[in-house]
């Protein structure tokens, strides 16, 4: 009788595994460069082109680097929540415009406004292949040594705002 | 008005399964005979049903009404017509009618071509096919009605993704439902067994020739599959790999070992529980890639939207369907017996090897599929297992698996003795070992891993050769004693010589293809694999609902024009999607494909341009629609000439 039973005794044990699995988002995968240096990178302003800001310039303060393009739907949807951010000054928000057309950018930073301390031009995404971009927007927590803390892959939302990233802010400013 | 009148037949349609589960089933256990001989009735009913509610859908799709919010989702006005008709099981919901619809065609065809069956195995078999139908329509109704309306009406649809906008992809569903669908017969009868307690050999010899028509429904849906991809996807692969993919497979393996298991269960009346477990097991196989790819547990580029509450639903129906076939088999299957005896060395005893390597092949690809789901519900973070994992381990079961394979044909029932056997085959094994050593050195470079797969082809067809010559070989009538074999036996012969050819043409792709990935401006020359290839520049053509840039690229070998190849990146309206279309120049002894990148920013007309040269790559899909013909040869046996007529009907109705 016992060997008879094993199948089922398999099988129920692989449906319970099949029950956690739905409660997980297999597409939620955590990104490797956390709690690594952020990768080096020097590209021209988008409103002074002959200018370029690197990631030595950033050095000694946090800041959040959102990557964004005007071509991207989902960008418009957090878009609010970063106004509402730079007004409030907590964090210096930068953005890197991704594989877009300056013209295009500026337009849309026209129509939506433009919560960005300094908004860098990432024309071919040679940066985007070093910070891992696969998705627009995504949206990175520097610390003050230059170290990424945290990834959003994807819009970030209001709970991410209040309950992972400025709590996030306020420790490593604090450091 | 016509969605209604589809939704509310599939809402009778359940009705009627659900009556169709119980009844005959009641019936059958108290010997009533009222009560069994609902189950024929109640099968053409609800298969009228689900076909009313089928047409009903496919109506909405060709007349544009985009007041159903499935159709607004997967169709377009623009849309060819052949597409607006395959876009039917273009998405889940209409991909489940198309499930519980070919499910009601299998009823159909078990409860006519039966007709020699005793009364209540009919009635067993068919009652729990309806359970079965029950709970797809259920879970159609309850989470996924093709027919819910959009109101107010979509001014115009969605369009259908132009993936799949493919003839391949047109007739690849369908075949693969037919085959995933079909193994609910095999299914159905193990179980009727097990209710009637009836373990004998006959339950074996009615299943069999359904199993190997769902069999080779099966093997012809993944393969269109696969060749879809190969053209369509334009990274040159033929296998990735994918859940999804796993999940077709992993019932094809086990489907496999299944027929080969009815066939000793028939003839010699042996492994009879194993034969029960093979055929529970391939359908729920079946229904747990049901499961996977629509219930979002695992990312795959084949999956449909997910839902947690379609995943519960499943996922229930997973648990009541295999659990209590499993608990069945539990109760019942230690009363089977060991039925035939046979020796170590016997055909038997290969065949039992086969499978329990087929089986060990199924859990492997098991394993691989589902260990990253594993590894996070257990909280060790996410990762994933790739092509590496899977051929690392299917290699070394291949090879013994494809040894025996040989020898099974060869070997005798019950017993055979090895230096008799040794010495028929000796020459067949040195005759491929020397192939596979000296064909390598004349294309190319050297390897083991090529000289492996060739011996292990080679090794089938010599030992192919050898079972035709001792058959008809010798002196006398030829003909005659070609005619004097059955037809089984030469699907048998067929379907391994496919094998034999697959691995050929997996052997020497992967071992001798080459590839290049380019920028080419206009008139720019690459050479690849002894040809030379001219990109002649883009221009811009106008689809039926894409725009699409068509590149010119001239091959030539040796300055002699050999032909022209007119890759395309196509632009699809109204999703805006961009798709590749390769360009295949196909021939017996390999492809040339070239597929266009991304027009270089900033230049003047240059492309990145990959070129693929794949040597016998064709040999792949040549295998596999080998194998599929050896099924067919095996189901039009003689002995089966009765169900003969079910076979082509089968094929009609999934032609249709």
């Amino acid at each position: 009788m016992a060997r008879f039973i094993l199948p089922f005794v398999i099988f129920m044990i692989v449906a319970t595994f099949l029950y956690v699995g739905l409660g997980l988002n297999p597409r939620e995968v955590p990104s490797p460069l956390v709690g690594k240096p952020a990768p080096e990178f020097s590209l021209p302003q988008l409103y002074e082109p002959d200018k370029q800001l690197s990631l030595q310039d950033m050095k000694g303060q946090v800041w959040l680097f959102n990557v964004w393009a005007s071509w991207c739907t989902a960008c418009e949807y957090e878009h609010p929540l970063f106004m509402e951010l730079s007004r409030r000054n907590t964090v210096p928000i930068y953005g890197m415009n991704y594989k877009d057309k300056p013209e295009d950018a500026k337009a849309w930073l026209r129509r939506h406004g433009n919560p960005y301390t300094l908004v860098v031009s990432d024309a071919e995404g040679r940066v985007g292949i070093d910070y891992g971009v696969y998705g627009v927007p995504e949206t990175y927590l520097i610390d003050k040594q230059g170290v990424i803390r945290y990834k959003r892959i994807g819009g970030v939302t209001e709970k991410d705002l209040s309950e992972t990233i400025l709590p996030l802010v306020k420790e490593l400013q604090a450091k | 008005m016509i969605p209604e009148i589809g939704h509310f037949a599939l809402i009778i349609a359940l009705f009627l399964a659900l009556c169709l589960g119980v009844l005959p089933i009641i019936g059958a256990a108290r010997d009533n005979a009222v009560l069994s001989d609902t189950a024929r009735p109640l099968a053409y009913g609800q298969f009228v049903l689900l076909a009313i509610a089928f047409l009903c859908l496919t109506y909405a799709f060709v007349a544009d009404d985009f007041s159903v919010l499935y159709v607004a989702h997967h169709s377009n006005s623009q849309l060819p017509v052949i597409y607006k008709i395959s876009a039917v099981w273009g998405g889940h919901e209409g991909s489940l009618l198309l499930w519980a619809f070919l499910l009601g065609g299998w009823i159909l065809a078990v409860a006519v071509y039966s007709k020699h069956l005793p009364g209540e195995m009919v009635a067993r078999v068919l009652g729990v096919m309806g359970l079965v139908s029950v709970g797809f329509l259920l879970f159609m109704l309850l989470t996924s009605n093709p027919f819910d309306r959009l109101l107010p009406a979509a001014a115009d649809g969605r369009d259908l993704n132009p993936l799949l906008q493919d003839p391949g992809l047109v007739i690849h569903p369908p075949m693969l439902y037919m085959g995933y669908v079909g193994f609910s017969v095999a299914f159905a009868f193990a179980i009727a067994a097990l209710l009637g307690g009836r373990l004998d050999a006959t339950w074996a010899r009615w299943s069999r020739p359904w199993t190997t028509v769902a069999w080779v429904f099966m093997t012809a849906g993944i393969s269109i599959g696969s060749w879809w991809a190969y053209y369509e996807l334009g990274w040159g692969g033929w296998w990735f790999w994918d859940p999804v993919e796993n999940a077709s497979f992993m019932p094809w393996l086990i489907g496999t070992a299944l027929i080969h298991s009815l066939a000793v269960t028939e003839k010699r009346g042996a492994f009879k529980s194993w034969t029960v477990l093979l055929a529970i097991a391939a359908f729920s196989l079946s229904l747990l890639g049901t499961f996977l790819v629509r219930s979002g547990v695992l990312t795959s580029v084949h999956s449909f939207a997910a839902d947690p509450k379609r995943g519960i639903f499943i996922l229930s129906f997973l648990v009541v369907v295999i659990g209590a076939s499993l608990l069945l088999f539990a109760w019942r299957a230690p009363k089977i017996g060991l039925g035939g005896k046979f020796d170590l060395l016997s055909r038997e005893a290969l065949l039992l090897s086969n499978n329990v390597l087929l089986s060990v092949a199924t859990a492997s690809v098991f394993i691989g599929t589902l260990y990253p789901l594993f590894m996070d519900a257990l909280g060790y973070g996410k990762l994933s297992v790739g092509p590496p994992y899977f051929e690392a381990v299917f290699v070394p079961l291949i090879v013994p698996m494809v040894l025996m394979m040989g020898l099974g044909p060869l070997a005798r029932w019950k017993k055979f003795a090895l230096p008799e056997l040794a010495k028929r085959v000796r020459w067949a094994f040195a005759s491929a070992l020397l192939i596979a050593l000296l064909l390598p050195l004349t294309m190319g470079e050297w390897s083991a891993m090529i000289a492996l797969g060739l011996l292990l082809a080679f090794w089938i067809i010599a030992t192919m050769i050898l079972s035709l010559h001792e058959r008809l070989g010798g002196h006398g009538n030829f003909m005659q004693r070609a005619r004097g074999q059955s037809l089984s036996y030469y699907g048998t012969q067929v379907a391994h010589l496919g094998v034999a050819i697959f691995i050929i043409g997996v052997t020497l792709v992967s071992g001798y293809e080459t590839e290049r990935d380019v920028r080419m401006d206009v008139g720019d020359t690459l050479q690849a694999g002894g040809y030379e290839f001219r990109f002649n520049g883009v221009t811009d053509v106008q689809g039926p609902n894409y725009t699409a840039a068509k590149g010119r690229v001239s091959v030539s070998k040796n300055g002699k024009p050999v032909t022209e190849l007119f890759p395309e990146k196509r632009q699809y309206h109204t999703s805006g999607m961009p798709m590749t279309e390769a360009a295949i120049s196909t021939g017996f002894l390999g492809d040339l494909y070239v597929s266009l990148g991304e027009p270089i920013p900033g230049s003047t007309g240059a492309w990145a341009v990959r070129v693929y040269i794949k040597p016998f790559v064709d040999w792949i899909w040549a295998g596999t629609l080998l194998m599929g013909l050896g099924g067919v040869l095996a189901v039009s046996d003689r002995r089966y000439r009765m169900r003969r007529r079910t076979t082509t009907n089968i094929l009609a109705a999934g032609s249709k």
